[in-house]
């Protein structure tokens, strides 16, 4: 009897260590995170939102907490929408949008948080057209790619567009695409089909701008958009007409800026409100001369006054 | 001995009632989650689901437009059928070989080389899906364009490998073990009649175990209908109806996760996912279902 009531206690006394244990290793990492943040004063700006602007939105982040010691700034990804979404619920600072917002979004968000979101663009993004590098074409023309994408499109094989790809036996043309919800999605069907046409069903809907081009790069048939920013060795991009007989336009820097390459359009950053304080030197930062240095140096389009 | 005990937990009706609730609350709080989950997905999804759907259209239709802007169209057909292609392709490839290794390991193989064996199932079982993804979209679309000349390899094939790796560690250790609680007197009684070893496990074993060789091959089909990240990866995550194993797919649950992230909280495209998510349950729980109804059945046989 008495080794029994040994045994009970052993096992509580057990129970309410562990307990204990959890309970201070649950809470030491956030007591050593706050005590840290408080010794150095560090203010964290919380930016988030679209998928094209995530690996601009790093380097901006790791070269401005370079430089200044007051602020530092956290970055993650997820798509425009989600940034919208965090910004509505005022979880972030700033949202990367790579589409413009949306009126119902903006009213949901001075409703929510009482600030109305300011815009800002930050640069430019050509949309580019990626093809395997191995298939022989180099030019396209947007009515002719409004009837690869579109519903009850003319074009499913490569022969439609008038050539022959030896590395692409079956001769279709594998589409492809992006979530139905990303910016880039939205951004590009609005530009090859209008507000009233939906892209054909079964291409290839994939998570990210890098997967694109990665899943093009390893596929001969197919043909797919994403960033002019993410092209590789395997990929090649091609030349854009807004119709047959027009010019074409190569995506690049120039014909960006000249707003001739029909298929690019603003990146913009959301603030909560007027921006202040380390959110406003920020911002400010990013507009200024060497932010922009560093939106060339990631393959988009800086802005034309730097 | 009677005295003692009772002397004993009127000493300690702390100590005794607390663990005792402590696993009471432990067993309770399963079926408070289920239920809880059931309700919380189902109150997302409810006001869209009586007021809106079309519920038809919903279950029919292979049009799948969430996000268009002047004609949305909510038809989950294609996504049903994906979910349904991957799943059998998938147990096609996972049932031969997680029920051929489960008799190797319990009946044919030496002690020795059954704990290695069942070593390395387990560190299968262990490998993450995103990792299973991961080799999908890099390795295994590459082998497949080789080996079949398919002009992409992210198929419903591919997903099908996948998924049949995931599930083949689960039917194995479930189907290992059914085996071994095959009482040994059966095995003598056969080969005391004169049965090789493999009209053994083919006329004793099978019969005796198929209780258990059942629940491993629906815990592992359960494990396929759930599985988001793998097919998310490996299919192709297309709108498209299969027309067979090369034909790139897009299935229910791929659909959640790739689009609730991005998805305006409450809206009609919002509530339709959970919606899906009701469905899934629904699926489930039939499986569940026809499961308990075969195996009562084979009891009462």
């Amino acid at each position: 009897m008495q080794k029994n009531d040994l045994t009970d206690y052993t096992i509580i006394g057990t129970l309410v260590v562990l307990a204990f244990s959890f309970v201070i290793m649950g809470c030491s990492p956030k007591d050593s995170e706050s005590a840290a943040s408080k010794d150095t004063t560090q203010v964290i700006i919380k930016n988030k939102g679209s998928d094209t602007m995530v690996n601009l939105a790093q380097a901006w982040a790791e070269m401005y907490t370079g430089i200044t010691s007051t602020a530092s700034v956290e970055v993650s990804g997820g798509g425009s929408g989600t940034g919208v979404a965090a910004l509505i619920n005022g979880t972030v600072d700033i949202a990367n949008c790579s589409r413009q917002i949306k009126p119902k979004e903006l009213e949901l968000a001075t409703q929510n948080t009482g600030k109305a979101p300011q815009e800002f663009i930050v640069g430019y993004d050509a949309l580019a057209v990626y093809v395997h590098h191995d298939t022989p074409i180099d030019k396209i023309t947007i009515p002719q790619l409004a009837e690869i994408y579109g519903e009850n499109g003319t074009i499913s094989k490569w022969s439609d567009l008038g050539i022959t790809h030896e590395n692409c036996p079956s001769d279709r043309i594998i589409r492809i695409s992006r979530q139905s919800n990303s910016g880039t999605y939205f951004y590009f069907r609005e530009a090859l089909l209008g507000k009233t046409r939906d892209f054909e069903l079964g291409s290839l809907d994939l998570h990210g701008s890098k997967d694109v081009v990665e899943v093009i790069g390893r596929t001969p048939c197919a043909i797919g958009y994403s960033g002019m920013g993410y092209a590789t060795s395997d990929v090649k991009m091609l030349e854009v007409a807004t119709a047959s007989g027009e010019r074409y336009y190569a995506p690049n820097l120039e014909n960006v800026l000249a707003k001739t390459y029909p298929i690019a359009r603003p990146l913009y950053m959301y603030s909560l409100g007027e921006p202040t304080g380390e959110v406003k030197a920020y911002l400010n930062w990013i507009l200024s001369a060497e932010g922009q240095k560093i939106v060339e140096k990631l393959g988009f389009v800086p802005l034309a006054n730097n | 001995m009677n005295i003692l005990r009772k002397k004993n937990t009127a000493n300690l009706p702390f100590s005794e009632t607390a663990i005792e609730l402590f696993i009471r609350l432990c067993g309770i709080s399963s079926i408070i989650f289920v239920f809880g989950i059931f309700f919380f997905v189902f109150r997302e999804g409810a006001g869209f689901l009586f007021d809106g759907l079309n519920l038809g259209q919903f279950l029919t239709s292979p049009e799948w437009y969430p996000t268009s802007l002047s004609n949305k169209r909510y038809g989950t057909f294609a996504l049903i059928l994906g979910t349904f292609s991957v799943t059998a392709l998938a147990m096609c490839i996972a049932v031969p070989f997680g029920l051929g290794a489960a008799i190797f390991v319990s009946e044919f193989c030496s002690p020795k080389l059954r704990e290695t064996f069942k070593v390395i199932i387990e560190l299968l079982a262990a490998i993450p899906s995103v990792v299973w993804g991961f080799i999908g979209l890099t390795l295994m679309n590459q082998l497949i364009i080789a080996v079949f000349k398919a002009p992409i390899g992210l198929t419903m094939l591919n997903g099908g490998i996948m998924l049949a790796l995931m599930s083949v560690p689960i039917i194995v250790s479930i189907a290992e073990d059914s085996l071994k609680a095959v009482p040994d007197s059966y095995r003598e009684a056969a080969e005391a009649l004169g049965a090789t070893r493999w009209q053994v496990v083919y006329r004793v074993l099978l019969p005796a175990a198929k209780n258990g060789l059942l629940a491993a091959v629906l815990l592992g089909a359960a494990r396929s209908i759930g599985e988001t990240m793998a097919v998310l990866m490996a299919t192709g995550h297309s709108v498209n109806i299969p027309s067979g194993p090369l034909s790139w797919i897009r299935t229910l649950t791929a659909t959640i996760a790739a689009e609730l992230g991005e998805v305006a909280r409450g809206g009609e495209h919002y509530q339709v996912l959970f919606i899906i998510g009701i469905l899934l349950f629904t699926i489930t729980f039939v499986v569940n279902l026809i499961a308990d109804l075969v195996i009562k059945g084979i009891r009462q046989e």
